[in-house]
């Protein structure tokens, strides 16, 4: 046995040093990303649905909502910036669950790295993936008409806000993919609550159409103050008021969720 | 193979209890496991040994009782554990999209090995289970026994001082759990203390100097694995009567050399040619007539029988059988 490499670092107590934390977190998302690569079909929610949505959205209803496909680009275009980045964060709890089938959570759970850095490496990972998705998004809106009329600074903005709200997202979505027992529950219970989110919002359609009780729950939902913010960050417009409304959603959610996320990790058995 | 009786110990379990609702998983479980030895916890299907390694490598809490791995407490100190230990459950767990080398390399990364030491480490253990051509193959392109290797060899990254191994032949051809076996031996043999789940008793005569057997969350039995088969015997004797309705009246008449009736059929254990000479001679004498008859290894149903009189519930009685139950156990995929 070589004694180059052994023996391993002593271990006296309980703390992880940050060090040693980022190296296991560093580790983890090296697997993540190794695992996209050895099965890309795994990629191809985050290329093609942005593409189809922008297509089928823009040419199905562009005509209908906005009088032309060109306003509606830019009515609708920034809305999805945040209606892709929570469709693929509710996927990540179907894959840790799938996770959790194997053995593989297992051998996680009995080595000595810090309980919080399985969690935090799948939501790096599922930032990548969310980042490619959201640039993918735009520059094929650019494609079909869509114009920055602010500034790249603006939409990098825009593209920060919906990442964060993303991540608050996937720490919902962690909790629920191990708190469930099937993926396909994972799935099933992911698709009603982001449905009525997604279209119960000023995403697609301006909200002054819908009925009263309706524009009660818009105004609470923080799609559609996301919505509100890029749009106001692309075609111009107030910023700060939505904004704030994103940021506080994004911080509440990732101080109620990755707790109880981390919590039932430790539990699960 | 036996180290001596005041080694200290490597795993301590005291009043060891885990309750699913009305279920009782484990059922106040004392054991304990000498320090450089092998122990052999042998028990049927939802005997509570899954359970039992669950709560050693701290992957579940028990509800009550305490327990002490390598010196260190599961409850208050598992992290210091964790480094102690090494796990190689029913399922394989390595990750089936990642290559044999990269599996390793990750664990040792996360065991704190530096690059260059945990690649080190992972090209020696490749090589060690014999898996150096496959390394860079990923993993779902393993037969089930490399696969097997691999976990194995997962597991030893940090040299652990205890090794859990939860059932790790189930489901494996004879030829691999050969192959198994051999590691297993290999490992002891370096200093590795051992705690080994099985079914299978032949598995237990290999690998275990003590078993441990368990029946529904309870220790039944415990001793030398010299002891268990002395008491079981050598081979097992079955006879079927001629006339179901003497059977009874048969196991009363051999009784005293540990008969007991099963299935229709009589059981005993024999020792050796003379004794089973023996106790045909005996059963002719006495008028039985005999329908059939045969003698074979002893199974964990035998150990059950000659240690409770009664039979198992669920265990696998016959080699035969073996292969259908652990294709059995491969479609479970629910925990204990």
């Amino acid at each position: 046995m070589s004694a180059a490499v052994l023996p391993l670092p002593p271990l006296d107590d309980q703390r992880i040093s940050p060090r040693a934390y980022l190296a296991h977190i560093g580790a983890l998302t090296r697997r993540n990303l190794m695992r996209i690569k050895a099965d890309p079909e795994s990629m191809f929610d985050a290329i093609l649905m942005p593409i189809i949505f922008t297509v089928l959205f823009v040419y199905v209803f562009g005509g209908a909502v906005a009088g032309s496909q060109g306003h509606y680009i830019q009515y609708m275009v920034p809305g999805m910036l945040g209606q892709i980045g929570i469709s693929l964060a509710m996927a990540v709890g179907t894959g840790l669950n799938s996770d959790f089938q194997t053995g593989v959570m297992d051998r996680f759970r009995t080595l000595p790295i810090g309980r919080a850095s399985v969690l935090i490496s799948k939501l790096i990972s599922e930032s990548c993936r969310s980042l490619l998705s959201l640039v993918i998004l735009i520059s094929f809106a650019m494609l079909l008409g869509l114009r920055i009329h602010t500034g790249p600074l603006q939409l990098l903005l825009a593209l920060a806000l919906a990442m964060a709200f993303g991540a608050g997202m996937v720490w919902v979505s962690m909790l629920l993919g191990m708190a469930l027992k099937s993926p396909q529950a994972v799935q099933g219970i992911g698709f009603l609550i982001i449905m009525p989110l997604q279209f119960g919002s000023s995403t697609f359609a301006p909200t002054s159409t819908m009925p009263g009780w309706l524009q009660a729950f818009t105004k609470v939902n923080p799609l559609s103050a996301l919505a509100d913010s890029s749009r106001a960050l692309i075609n111009g417009g107030p910023v700060l008021h939505p904004a704030l409304q994103v940021l506080a959603w994004s911080v509440g959610l990732t101080a109620v969720f990755a707790p109880l996320a981390v919590m039932k990790f430790k539990k699960r058995t | 193979m036996t180290k001596s009786a005041g080694s200290p110990s490597a795993v301590t379990v005291r009043g060891m209890a885990k309750y699913y609702g009305e279920t009782r998983a484990l059922d106040g479980v004392d054991l304990e496991v000498r320090e450089g030895t092998v122990r052999g916890v042998l028990g049927p299907n939802g005997a509570g040994k899954t359970t039992l390694v669950r709560i050693l490598s701290t992957l579940i809490r028990p509800d009550a009782g305490s327990a002490t791995v390598a010196g260190w407490d599961v409850l208050q100190q598992p992290r210091q554990l964790r480094r102690a230990i090494g796990l190689t459950g029913q399922y394989a767990s390595v990750d089936e999209l990642l290559s044999g080398y990269e599996n390793l390399y990750l664990i040792g990364r996360l065991l704190d090995l530096s690059a260059k030491g945990a690649k080190a480490r992972a090209l020696e253990l490749l090589e060690r289970f014999s898996l150096t051509e496959a390394a860079r193959r990923p993993v779902k392109t393993y037969s089930g026994g490399m696969r097997r290797r691999l976990d194995l060899a997962a597991s030893m990254i940090g040299q652990p001082r205890v090794l859990f191994l939860d059932e790790p032949t189930t489901g494996l051809d004879p030829r691999t759990r050969n192959e198994v076996w051999q590691e297993v031996q290999r490992m002891v043999s370096e200093g590795s203390t051992v705690l080994l789940t099985t079914q299978y008793m032949d598995e237990a005569e290999q690998l275990a100097d003590d078993v441990t057997v368990v029946d529904r969350g309870r220790v039944i039995a415990e001793g030398s694995v010299e002891a268990l088969k002395r008491q079981v015997g050598g081979q097992t004797l079955t006879v079927r009567p001629a006339r179901p309705e003497q059977l009874d009246e048969m196991v009363r008449c051999l009784a005293g050399h540990g008969a007991v009736a099963a299935r229709g059929e009589l059981v005993l254990p024999v020792g050796d040619e003379e004794q089973l000479t023996a106790l045909i001679g005996e059963l002719g004498r006495r008028g039985f007539g005999v329908a059939g008859i045969e003698t074979r290894l002893p199974s964990l149903e035998d150990v059950f029988l000659a240690v409770t009189g009664a039979t198992a519930k669920d265990a696998p009685a016959q080699p035969a059988e073996r292969n259908q139950q652990a294709e059995q156990d491969q479609s479970r995929m629910e925990r204990v």
